[in-house]
């Protein structure tokens, strides 16, 4: 009886209908899982590792109560955050309110789909990866305006309104950036650009790109010093005052994993991913995915280390540093990397022209 | 037959969605619904094999246009029972706009024609498995037709400079930061360079 059942689950999964739709599901659900789980993860212990490296520059203990060095600490506080009671304030558009913090979420686990791990461990190896990470990224001010106009909350409000126009300034110069690094690779694929291999005198080029483009994702991800759409001083907590529990978690969350999706970011565009550093090939006994989580920890690391040592910008001069200072250096520095570039016949396409 | 279901799903829900953003009474709600829609047109274009267009699309329409439109429909204190007194008065010629636009279109699709032969164009469109449309789309841009390109971005330029000076006004008492200033100051003047033992911290 139990044989004549397996056979029979094993014929409904090897049938045509199964082979054609069902089993391509499946695989790609186990293969999204793959990299949304260690995901999370890296998220707990992401706030972990922040609490503790703020402690340690501020001379303190930082969590270290729940379990072994307060290992579970992220644990403990995720298992608070389901417990308590989700509030939805009686002035708030429900609707919109609850879609927020899920938009947020999705957008920061969405945008992984195109990042390369390692050679060849993407979910997604599109041609257009380059304008896909742009496009999700640009799509993440929407969780924190739609939070911040549902919440029917001032606070709120302002805190939506200040992260709109700061991540819509800074993507500006963000983009010139991507655009360089293209300039460079002459491709829009993720895994091209990781594997295009610069002469020195270009990587030293790019570097001023590199700089702009760790503080534009400082900005975008909404994180000190620029941390003005949450500016607990005036706005007690920004655009997610009015959230608790679950939804606020879910921004929580959210806001972590855009940092890793930055750093990964970073990594992919400037520091070569999963390839040894300095290209020592006897670095390269070291599988390749953990050189990227290295180089994601650095970058993640610089992010933390910021934070704990500038104080919040003032708003305009957050502005300024958008617009008249990162926007006119990218222009130029765009042009002027495109001029010398084609003087050497280095652009893309036109080698040995 | 999945492509049929996804095509089938996102004009769907484009559809709905636009529907969505004339109907719907809060003004919100409606550029939601319009970012719904374009997103599904992105879908639409992916589907088509146009992935570049896709994503500028999502870049320039939802992340940018959409999030402007939002700020400022975000703040716009809306009063519903004057805006129903403008429905009635401005029907009339809405109705006139939407009466001429249908009328053009019936006439279009009565005028259609279709050749059979494919006719001589000047850009063939080139073979998706040899150039991908990202670079098709550079080389139409940038190499074939680069100064009309240029052209027109000169003439948004001339358009923005020129919203920008009808609009700007310099207020004499805005005290703004005035950085030459500050960065001109002598860093001896007005820091205290403290030179920290690591471990100590600063009492």
């Amino acid at each position: 009886m139990a044989n004549s059942v397996t056979e029979q689950i094993q014929g409904l999964w090897n049938s045509d209908f199964s082979v054609a739709y069902v089993q391509p599901t499946a695989f790609a659900g186990l293969h999204v899982l793959e990299f949304v789980v260690p995901l999370i993860i890296a998220v707990a212990y992401l706030t972990y590792a922040e609490r503790k490296v703020l402690a340690a520059m501020q001379m303190r203990q930082g969590p270290n109560v729940v379990g072994p060095f307060g290992l579970l600490q992220p644990l403990a506080d995720g298992l608070k955050l389901l417990a308590k009671e989700t509030i939805i304030p009686s002035g708030a558009n429900r609707g919109v309110f609850l879609f927020a913090p899920m938009l947020t979420f999705l957008l920061s686990l969405v945008a992984w789909a195109v990042i390369p791990v390692n050679a060849g461990w993407v979910v997604s190896n599109i041609n257009v990866g380059v304008l896909y990470l742009f496009a999700i990224s640009s799509l993440g001010v929407y969780g924190i305006l739609m939070a911040g106009w549902a919440s029917n909350s001032r606070y709120a409000f302002l805190g939506g309104l200040r992260s709109a126009a700061q991540m819509v300034s800074y993507e500006v110069s963000m983009g010139f950036v991507l655009v360089s690094v293209l300039l460079t690779t002459g491709s829009l694929n993720l895994t091209a650009i990781v594997d295009a291999q610069h002469p020195f005198w270009v990587s030293l080029m790019l570097f001023p790109m590199f700089i702009v483009f760790v503080i534009s994702a400082l900005a975008e991800t909404n994180r000190a010093p620029f941390d003005l759409p949450e500016g607990e001083s005036e706005l007690v907590g920004g655009y997610n005052v009015e959230y608790s529990s679950m939804t606020f978690a879910l921004f929580f969350l959210g806001e972590y994993s855009n940092m890793i999706l930055m750093s990964g970011m970073t990594s992919v565009l400037f520091l070569g991913a999963w390839l040894p550093p300095f290209g020592i090939s006897a670095l390269a006994v070291v599988p390749g995915f953990i050189w990227f989580a290295l180089k994601v920890c650095f970058v993640l690391f610089v992010f933390i280390w910021t934070r704990a040592t500038l104080p919040r910008f003032r708003y305009d001069q957050l502005m300024r540093l958008g617009w008249k200072v990162f926007l006119p250096f990218t222009l130029v520095w765009l042009v002027f990397m495109a001029a010398v570039l084609l003087y050497n016949h280095a652009l893309p396409g036109m080698q040995g022209g | 037959m999945i492509e049929a279901i996804f095509f089938y799903v996102f004009s769907a829900v484009l559809i709905g969605s636009a529907a969505w953003v004339i109907s719907s009474r809060n003004p919100v709600h409606s550029v939601l619904a319009l970012i719904l829609a374009f997103f599904n047109a992105a879908g639409l274009f992916v589907m088509l094999g146009a992935e570049f267009l896709a994503m500028i699309m999502v870049i320039v329409y939802v992340g940018a246009v959409a999030v402007l439109f939002l700020f400022v429909v975000m703040m716009l204190d809306i009063d519903f029972v004057k805006l129903k007194a403008g429905l009635v008065k401005n029907a009339f010629v809405g109705f006139i706009v939407g009466g001429v636009l249908l009328a053009e279109f019936v006439w279009m699709y009565l005028r259609w024609g279709m050749s059979q032969v494919t006719p001589h164009v000047m850009m063939p469109t080139p073979d998706m498995a040899q150039v991908n449309n990202t670079q098709a789309l550079g080389m139409v841009l940038y190499t074939h037709y680069v100064y009309l390109f240029q052209i027109s971005g000169l003439i948004l330029l001339v358009a923005m400079i020129g919203a920008i000076t009808l609009t700007h006004r310099r207020r004499p008492d805005n005290r703004t930061q005035k950085v030459a200033i500050q960065v001109a100051r002598n860093p001896k003047d007005v820091l205290k360079v403290e030179k920290i033992t690591s471990g100590s911290g600063v009492h």
